[in-house]
Protein backbone atom coordinates (compact mmCIF):
# COMPACT_ATOMS: atom_id res chain seq x y z
CA UNK A 1 0.00 0.00 0.00
CA UNK A 2 1.16 3.51 -0.71
CA UNK A 3 0.04 7.05 -0.03
CA UNK A 4 1.73 9.80 -2.06
CA UNK A 5 1.48 13.57 -1.94
CA UNK A 6 3.61 16.48 -3.09
CA UNK A 7 3.78 19.89 -1.43
CA UNK A 8 6.30 22.69 -1.96
CA UNK A 9 8.64 20.61 -4.11
CA UNK A 10 8.73 17.71 -1.64
CA UNK A 11 7.11 14.37 -2.42
CA UNK A 12 6.26 12.15 0.52
CA UNK A 13 5.60 8.48 -0.15
CA UNK A 14 4.16 6.69 2.88
CA UNK A 15 4.54 2.96 2.41
CA UNK A 16 2.65 0.37 4.42
CA UNK A 17 2.42 -3.41 4.65
CA UNK A 18 5.04 -5.83 3.30
CA UNK A 19 7.65 -4.52 0.86
CA UNK A 20 8.81 -7.41 -1.30
CA UNK A 21 9.41 -8.03 -5.01
CA UNK A 22 5.64 -8.35 -5.60
CA UNK A 23 4.53 -5.13 -3.86
CA UNK A 24 7.65 -3.11 -4.79
CA UNK A 25 6.63 -3.20 -8.45
CA UNK A 26 3.29 -1.59 -7.66
CA UNK A 27 4.81 1.01 -5.32
CA UNK A 28 7.50 1.87 -7.86
CA UNK A 29 4.93 2.60 -10.58
CA UNK A 30 3.02 4.98 -8.31
CA UNK A 31 6.13 6.81 -7.06
CA UNK A 32 7.63 7.19 -10.55
CA UNK A 33 4.38 8.59 -11.93
CA UNK A 34 4.31 11.22 -9.16
CA UNK A 35 7.99 12.11 -9.72
CA UNK A 36 7.44 12.50 -13.48
CA UNK A 37 4.36 14.69 -12.99
CA UNK A 38 5.49 16.88 -10.06
CA UNK A 39 9.27 16.94 -10.55
CA UNK A 40 10.04 17.48 -6.83
CA UNK A 41 13.49 18.40 -5.51
CA UNK A 42 13.17 15.96 -2.63
CA UNK A 43 11.58 12.52 -2.17
CA UNK A 44 10.89 11.35 1.37
CA UNK A 45 10.03 7.66 1.67
CA UNK A 46 8.32 6.96 4.99
CA UNK A 47 8.85 3.37 6.21
CA UNK A 48 7.15 3.68 9.61
CA UNK A 49 4.20 1.46 8.60
CA UNK A 50 6.21 -1.10 6.63
CA UNK A 51 5.79 -4.54 8.25
CA UNK A 52 8.44 -6.42 6.26
CA UNK A 53 11.20 -5.53 3.82
CA UNK A 54 13.72 -7.58 1.83
CA UNK A 55 16.28 -6.49 -0.78
CA UNK A 56 13.43 -5.37 -3.05
CA UNK A 57 13.16 -2.34 -0.75
CA UNK A 58 16.84 -1.57 -1.35
CA UNK A 59 16.24 -1.78 -5.10
CA UNK A 60 13.24 0.53 -4.73
CA UNK A 61 15.29 3.16 -2.86
CA UNK A 62 18.33 2.92 -5.17
CA UNK A 63 16.20 3.17 -8.31
CA UNK A 64 14.41 6.29 -7.00
CA UNK A 65 17.78 7.73 -5.93
CA UNK A 66 18.99 7.43 -9.55
CA UNK A 67 15.92 9.28 -10.84
CA UNK A 68 16.14 12.05 -8.24
CA UNK A 69 19.90 12.39 -8.60
CA UNK A 70 19.63 12.89 -12.37
CA UNK A 71 17.50 15.96 -11.71
CA UNK A 72 19.68 17.26 -8.87
CA UNK A 73 17.26 16.14 -6.14
CA UNK A 74 17.68 13.88 -3.12
CA UNK A 75 16.01 10.97 -1.37
CA UNK A 76 15.41 10.67 2.38
CA UNK A 77 14.55 7.40 4.12
CA UNK A 78 12.28 8.28 7.03
CA UNK A 79 11.37 6.37 10.20
CA UNK A 80 12.42 2.81 9.32
CA UNK A 81 11.67 0.20 12.05
CA UNK A 82 14.69 -1.61 13.57
CA UNK A 83 14.50 -4.72 11.38
CA UNK A 84 14.38 -2.57 8.25
CA UNK A 85 17.36 -0.51 9.44
CA UNK A 86 19.34 -3.74 9.62
CA UNK A 87 18.73 -4.42 5.90
CA UNK A 88 19.39 -0.77 4.97
CA UNK A 89 22.73 -0.75 6.83
CA UNK A 90 23.78 -4.04 5.27
CA UNK A 91 23.28 -2.48 1.85
CA UNK A 92 24.93 0.83 2.81
CA UNK A 93 21.89 2.71 1.55
CA UNK A 94 22.53 5.64 3.90
CA UNK A 95 25.52 6.66 1.77
CA UNK A 96 23.06 7.57 -1.00
CA UNK A 97 19.88 8.32 0.87
CA UNK A 98 20.21 9.61 4.46
CA UNK A 99 18.10 7.84 7.09
CA UNK A 100 16.20 9.91 9.64
CA UNK A 101 13.91 9.04 12.54
CA UNK A 102 12.46 12.55 12.62
CA UNK A 103 11.71 13.96 9.15
CA UNK A 104 9.59 16.91 10.39
CA UNK A 105 12.26 19.52 9.63
CA UNK A 106 12.56 18.21 6.08
CA UNK A 107 8.86 18.44 5.29
CA UNK A 108 7.34 21.80 4.30
CA UNK A 109 4.90 23.12 6.94
CA UNK A 110 2.13 23.34 4.35
CA UNK A 111 2.12 19.55 4.15
CA UNK A 112 0.73 19.19 7.65
CA UNK A 113 -1.70 22.10 7.19
CA UNK A 114 -3.14 20.45 4.09
CA UNK A 115 -3.37 17.09 5.85
CA UNK A 116 -5.11 18.71 8.80
CA UNK A 117 -7.56 20.42 6.45
CA UNK A 118 -8.29 17.11 4.75
CA UNK A 119 -8.99 15.48 8.11
CA UNK A 120 -11.39 18.25 9.14
CA UNK A 121 -13.17 17.97 5.82
CA UNK A 122 -13.51 14.22 6.21
CA UNK A 123 -14.75 14.27 9.78
CA UNK A 124 -17.03 17.29 9.41
CA UNK A 125 -20.09 15.48 8.03
CA UNK A 126 -19.97 12.95 10.86
CA UNK A 127 -20.00 15.55 13.62
CA UNK A 128 -22.90 17.57 12.28
CA UNK B 1 29.20 -25.83 13.87
CA UNK B 2 28.08 -29.45 14.18
CA UNK B 3 25.96 -30.97 11.45
CA UNK B 4 22.32 -31.43 12.36
CA UNK B 5 21.37 -35.05 12.99
CA UNK B 6 19.69 -36.67 10.03
CA UNK B 7 16.28 -37.23 11.62
CA UNK B 8 14.22 -34.06 11.97
CA UNK B 9 11.82 -33.69 14.91
CA UNK B 10 9.27 -32.04 12.65
CA UNK B 11 9.09 -31.05 8.99
CA UNK B 12 6.85 -29.66 6.31
CA UNK B 13 6.98 -29.41 2.57
CA UNK B 14 5.14 -26.93 0.38
CA UNK B 15 4.89 -26.61 -3.36
CA UNK B 16 3.51 -23.52 -5.04
CA UNK B 17 3.63 -21.99 -8.53
CA UNK B 18 6.29 -19.34 -9.18
CA UNK B 19 3.97 -16.35 -8.81
CA UNK B 20 5.20 -13.21 -7.06
CA UNK B 21 2.14 -13.09 -4.78
CA UNK B 22 3.38 -16.37 -3.26
CA UNK B 23 6.49 -14.65 -1.83
CA UNK B 24 4.42 -13.39 1.07
CA UNK B 25 2.72 -16.77 1.48
CA UNK B 26 6.12 -18.52 1.72
CA UNK B 27 7.26 -16.15 4.50
CA UNK B 28 4.05 -16.57 6.45
CA UNK B 29 4.13 -20.36 6.08
CA UNK B 30 7.70 -20.53 7.44
CA UNK B 31 6.93 -18.21 10.32
CA UNK B 32 3.77 -20.16 11.15
CA UNK B 33 5.59 -23.50 11.11
CA UNK B 34 8.47 -22.20 13.26
CA UNK B 35 6.13 -20.61 15.83
CA UNK B 36 6.41 -23.85 17.87
CA UNK B 37 10.03 -22.83 18.60
CA UNK B 38 8.85 -19.46 19.94
CA UNK B 39 11.43 -17.41 17.98
CA UNK B 40 12.10 -13.83 19.08
CA UNK B 41 11.08 -10.97 16.78
CA UNK B 42 14.61 -10.30 15.55
CA UNK B 43 15.42 -13.87 14.50
CA UNK B 44 11.98 -14.42 12.99
CA UNK B 45 12.46 -11.28 10.90
CA UNK B 46 15.93 -12.50 9.81
CA UNK B 47 14.54 -15.89 8.76
CA UNK B 48 11.59 -14.36 6.88
CA UNK B 49 13.93 -12.00 5.04
CA UNK B 50 16.30 -14.83 4.00
CA UNK B 51 13.37 -17.00 2.84
CA UNK B 52 11.91 -14.10 0.91
CA UNK B 53 15.23 -13.62 -0.93
CA UNK B 54 15.54 -17.31 -1.85
CA UNK B 55 11.92 -17.63 -3.02
CA UNK B 56 12.12 -14.36 -4.97
CA UNK B 57 15.30 -15.59 -6.69
CA UNK B 58 13.51 -18.79 -7.74
CA UNK B 59 10.57 -16.80 -9.13
CA UNK B 60 12.48 -13.91 -10.73
CA UNK B 61 15.57 -15.72 -11.98
CA UNK B 62 14.94 -19.49 -11.94
CA UNK B 63 11.62 -19.24 -13.73
CA UNK B 64 12.47 -16.12 -15.72
CA UNK B 65 11.42 -17.65 -19.03
CA UNK B 66 9.30 -20.65 -18.07
CA UNK B 67 6.52 -21.19 -15.52
CA UNK B 68 7.06 -23.82 -12.84
CA UNK B 69 6.80 -24.75 -9.19
CA UNK B 70 8.87 -23.72 -6.19
CA UNK B 71 9.36 -26.37 -3.50
CA UNK B 72 10.04 -25.31 0.06
CA UNK B 73 10.91 -27.72 2.86
CA UNK B 74 11.35 -26.63 6.48
CA UNK B 75 12.85 -29.04 9.00
CA UNK B 76 13.31 -28.69 12.74
CA UNK B 77 16.11 -30.64 14.43
CA UNK B 78 17.26 -31.17 18.00
CA UNK B 79 18.33 -28.05 19.94
CA UNK B 80 16.15 -25.79 17.77
CA UNK B 81 18.32 -26.11 14.68
CA UNK B 82 16.37 -25.39 11.54
CA UNK B 83 17.01 -26.11 7.89
CA UNK B 84 15.03 -24.53 5.07
CA UNK B 85 15.37 -25.86 1.54
CA UNK B 86 14.09 -23.82 -1.41
CA UNK B 87 14.22 -25.58 -4.75
CA UNK B 88 13.28 -24.67 -8.31
CA UNK B 89 13.53 -26.61 -11.55
CA UNK B 90 14.23 -23.48 -13.56
CA UNK B 91 17.14 -22.26 -15.66
CA UNK B 92 19.89 -22.77 -13.07
CA UNK B 93 22.94 -20.59 -12.34
CA UNK B 94 26.00 -21.01 -14.61
CA UNK B 95 28.39 -19.43 -12.06
CA UNK B 96 27.21 -19.69 -8.45
CA UNK B 97 30.19 -17.78 -7.00
CA UNK B 98 29.52 -14.85 -9.31
CA UNK B 99 25.78 -14.91 -8.49
CA UNK B 100 26.63 -14.71 -4.79
CA UNK B 101 28.87 -11.66 -5.20
CA UNK B 102 27.34 -8.64 -3.42
CA UNK B 103 25.58 -6.23 -5.83
CA UNK B 104 25.81 -8.66 -8.75
CA UNK B 105 22.47 -8.86 -10.57
CA UNK B 106 21.27 -9.96 -13.96
CA UNK B 107 18.15 -7.76 -13.65
CA UNK B 108 19.23 -4.15 -12.93
CA UNK B 109 16.37 -2.87 -15.12
CA UNK B 110 13.91 -4.38 -12.66
CA UNK B 111 15.52 -2.52 -9.71
CA UNK B 112 17.03 -5.70 -8.28
CA UNK B 113 19.76 -4.71 -5.83
CA UNK B 114 21.92 -7.85 -6.19
CA UNK B 115 21.89 -8.41 -2.44
CA UNK B 116 19.73 -11.53 -2.14
CA UNK B 117 22.55 -13.99 -1.36
CA UNK B 118 24.34 -11.42 0.84
CA UNK B 119 21.21 -11.13 2.99
CA UNK B 120 20.79 -14.92 3.14
CA UNK B 121 24.44 -15.31 4.22
CA UNK B 122 24.19 -12.55 6.82
CA UNK B 123 20.82 -13.48 8.33
CA UNK B 124 21.36 -17.26 8.45
CA UNK B 125 24.32 -19.17 9.88
CA UNK B 126 24.93 -21.43 6.92
CA UNK B 127 23.95 -21.46 3.25
CA UNK B 128 24.42 -24.14 0.62
CA UNK B 129 23.69 -23.53 -3.05
CA UNK B 130 23.51 -26.27 -5.64
CA UNK B 131 22.73 -25.36 -9.21
CA UNK B 132 22.90 -26.85 -12.69
CA UNK B 133 22.13 -24.86 -15.85
CA UNK B 134 18.91 -26.17 -17.36
CA UNK B 135 18.09 -28.26 -14.26
CA UNK B 136 17.42 -25.76 -11.49
CA UNK B 137 18.72 -24.43 -8.20
CA UNK B 138 18.54 -25.64 -4.59
CA UNK B 139 19.31 -23.31 -1.69
CA UNK B 140 19.59 -24.69 1.85
CA UNK B 141 19.53 -22.21 4.73
CA UNK B 142 20.42 -23.25 8.26
CA UNK B 143 20.54 -21.66 11.68
CA UNK B 144 19.63 -22.09 15.34
CA UNK B 145 16.55 -20.46 16.84
CA UNK B 146 17.31 -19.05 20.29
CA UNK B 147 13.71 -18.24 21.12
CA UNK B 148 12.32 -15.75 23.62
CA UNK B 149 12.59 -17.88 26.75
CA UNK B 150 16.29 -18.62 26.59
CA UNK B 151 17.37 -15.02 26.03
Amino acid sequence: MINISTTGGVTIAELSGDLDHHTARLMRTDIDRELAEKRPRRLIIDFSSVTFMDSSGIGLIMGRYRIMNENGGDVIVARPPAYIKKVLRLAGVDRLAPITDDPRDLIPEDFYKEKEAEKIEQTAPQTT
Amino acid sequence: MSRPPLRPLNEMTLTFPALSENERFARLAVSGFLSALDPNISELSDIKTAVSEAVTNAIVHGYRDTPGDVMMQVRIFKDSRISIKIQDKGCGIPDVAQAMTPLYTTSPEDDRAGLGFTIMETFMEKIKVKSKPGKGTTVILERTVQGKKRL
